[in-house]
């Protein structure tokens, strides 16, 4: 028989591009929410980028801070804070997290801010129109690299890996069912460990952006699979 | 019974009193007292401290800890406060009423050095907001330490009213100074019902894209009607009336202390609120008004924009001359008085 999937309660409509990653993300993240019992008890601290897609009421409620490009992790510090009883995570893109907001993201990991961070990788950013991110892959053609990249995109992860306060630390992907089940694992490990132990959680995702990429989502995931994850491994890296 | 107590100490102590739940900051001359008081202070009364790692994380923190609903501080000086600006637009953009402790210290850049007695050369950007877009801080300038007290204390209130930032705007002498003060009872603290609580529910208000635009220009106009705060100083009979705030307005009260042992009939008006700017003052100053001076602890003259504004809004003041003595650093009492009675003897020039 077949099996039914429903859409989450929370989610009327989002605003991304067919095929992108984003949406696979926000789709996962709302039924771990509704699973654990944490829609009325989140606070999703949003980035600026495509994640400011869902901004307004078409997802997550109205439980979202609408905050400043690359400072999510120190925002959302604040608010967990006075609010301890309240599952606090950040929804950022590559851009926001490994360019103006490097900062921010080293040091919330450094000093093991009780919140859990989201990633969303593209390498680029999405949202102005597709230019060079910290990320973007050598030779990698964006709107600012229009000859291919010269120089070569930052990996995060053994910084983040070899941080004490890191509770666990984790790269998905979203290019087949396989990969979403493990990314659902990883932000149910996440929920847990902020919510039951007070612990920082790092996850970043590799995602497809076939807008400015050019290519269909199918030759997005192709190259996801083939490319981007030699530069950006998957897994569990911390943990 | 009073107490000695140092500038930047009170102000952290006025703060945990009226409720502060969490306060945030980064060192730097001459406020560094007040991230350590806080260290020690906060965690004692079970409240939350950070300290940041720069002004930028510590605005942050505060725009994030602020939408809680609750009570949120940081303080800093110079650079510090250019760095907070990104983070000042947010908290207006979204109502967060958190306090801001400016201690001025002097200058561009850098600043500091001999300035670290301070100055008020941040009156400019304190008063018209100084990130993007059109806003407004509620901006106060205290003339001492049991002032500052009570202007967080008294103040803060009207902040949560309006969902404002608001400045404390103070300058590094009077932060560093000991007075004997009074400090009211501590306040319960409680988080403002519009807070976020992890509940999908709207801020009806201030919420993300809500479209009304004109929702931020109509609080500011009716901010500048409602807030306005000053104190008259012998102004009943006065010809000559000085304008002045802070510390600077200390050392004119004893210049016109001393004229008025000699029948001079001079008077002051003192902004305690810088924006919105009193422009009632103004309105209610008696008819014997021949003159007005503006002095002021900075570079540039700064503030005498605002007192130019005030009179033109003023009819029966639109005809009288202003005068404006900036200084770099607090001028003696003994100097301002010899330029005050040269103004009256028509020895200086006017503004204009
Ligand atoms: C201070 C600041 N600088 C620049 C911008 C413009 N801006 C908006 S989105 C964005 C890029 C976002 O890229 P990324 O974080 O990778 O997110 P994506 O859209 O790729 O998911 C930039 C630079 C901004 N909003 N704020
Ligand atoms: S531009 Fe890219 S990241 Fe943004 S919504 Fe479209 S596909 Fe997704
Ligand atoms: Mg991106």
């Amino acid at each position: 028989m077949a099996k039914e999937f429903k859409a989450p309660k929370n989610i009327k409509y989002v605003g991304f591009c067919p095929g992108c990653g984003h949406s696979i993300f926000v789709r996962l993240m709302q039924e771990v929410l509704e699973e654990k019992g944490y829609l009325d008890k989140n606070v999703c601290v949003v980035g600026v980028g495509c994640s400011a897609n869902v901004h307004g009421d078409n997802v997550y409620g109205d439980n979202k801070m609408e905050c400043h490009h690359g400072r999510p992790p120190v925002a959302g510090n604040g608010m967990k804070r006075v609010r301890p009883d309240v599952f606090v995570w950040t929804y950022q893109g590559d851009g926001d997290a490994y360019a103006i907001g490097m900062g921010e993201t080293i040091l919330a990991a450094e000093q093991g801010f009780p919140i859990s961070v989201f990633v969303i990788n593209n390498c680029n950013y999405g949202m102005t129109g597709g230019q060079m991110a910290p990320t973007t892959l050598h030779g990698q053609v964006t709107t600012t690299t229009t000859k291919g990249r010269a120089d070569y995109p930052i990996n995060v992860m053994p910084l983040i890996q070899s941080i004490d306060n890191v509770a666990f630390a984790a790269r998905a992907t979203v290019t087949s069912p396989a990969e979403i089940r493990k990314l659902k694992k990883y932000i149910e490990k996440a929920v847990d460990l902020q919510m039951n132990e007070g612990k920082y959680s790092f996850v970043e995702i590799v995602s497809p952006c076939p807008t400015n990429w050019h290519k269909s989502p199918v030759d997005s995931c192709k190259w996801i699979d083939e490319e981007v994850t030699k530069v950006f491994p998957l897994g569990v890296f911390k943990g | 019974m009073k107490e000695l107590w140092k500038g930047n100490h009170a102000f952290g102590e006025a703060a945990a009193r009226a409720g502060c739940k969490l306060y945030v900051g980064y060192p730097i001359t001459p406020q560094s007292e007040v991230v350590e008081y806080m260290s020690d202070r906060m965690p004692e009364l079970d409240r939350v401290f950070i300290q940041s790692e720069s002004e930028l994380i510590s605005i942050m923190t505060c725009f994030g800890a602020g939408l809680s609903g609750y009570p949120v501080m940081t303080s800093s000086s110079g650079v510090g406060i250019s760095l907070m600006q990104e983070g000042i637009t947010a908290c207006f953009n979204k109502g967060i009423p958190v306090l801001i402790v400016n201690v001025n210290r002097t200058g561009t850049g850098m600043g500091g050095g001999p300035g670290f007695s301070g100055s008020q050369d941040d009156y400019g950007r304190e008063t018209n907001g100084g990130g993007n877009g059109y806003y407004r801080n509620l901006v106060y300038i205290p003339d001492s330490i049991q002032e500052a007290i009570d202007m967080i204390y008294n103040n803060w209130p009207i902040a949560f009213k309006y969902r404002n930032p608001m400045v404390l705007y103070t300058e590094g002498r009077l932060a560093q100074m000991m007075e004997a003060v009074e400090f009211p009872e501590f306040r319960e603290i409680v988080a403002a019902d519009w807070g976020m609580t992890g509940e999908a529910k709207l801020d009806p208000e201030f919420g993300p894209h809500r479209g009304d635009y004109g929702k931020y220009a109509r609080k500011i106009a009716k901010m500048e009607e409602e807030c306005q705060d000053w104190e008259d100083y012998m102004l009943d009979d006065a010809e000559t009336v000085v304008v002045a705030v802070g510390l600077c307005s200390r050392v004119c009260r004893g210049a016109i202390n001393a004229l008025r042992k000699e029948g001079v009939k001079i008077g002051m008006l003192r902004p305690k609120a810088a924006w919105p700017f009193p422009r009632k003052g103004f309105e209610a100053l008696p008819d014997t008004v021949k003159r007005i001076i503006c002095v002021e602890n900075s570079d540039g003259a700064q503030m005498l924009k605002d007192v130019v504004f005030a009179m033109k809004q003023v009819k029966a003041l639109n005809t009288i001359p202003v005068y404006s003595k900036p200084n770099h650093g607090l001028l003696p009492n003994k100097v301002l008085k010899e330029y005050f009675q040269n103004v009256i003897n028509g020895n200086e020039k006017e503004v204009g």
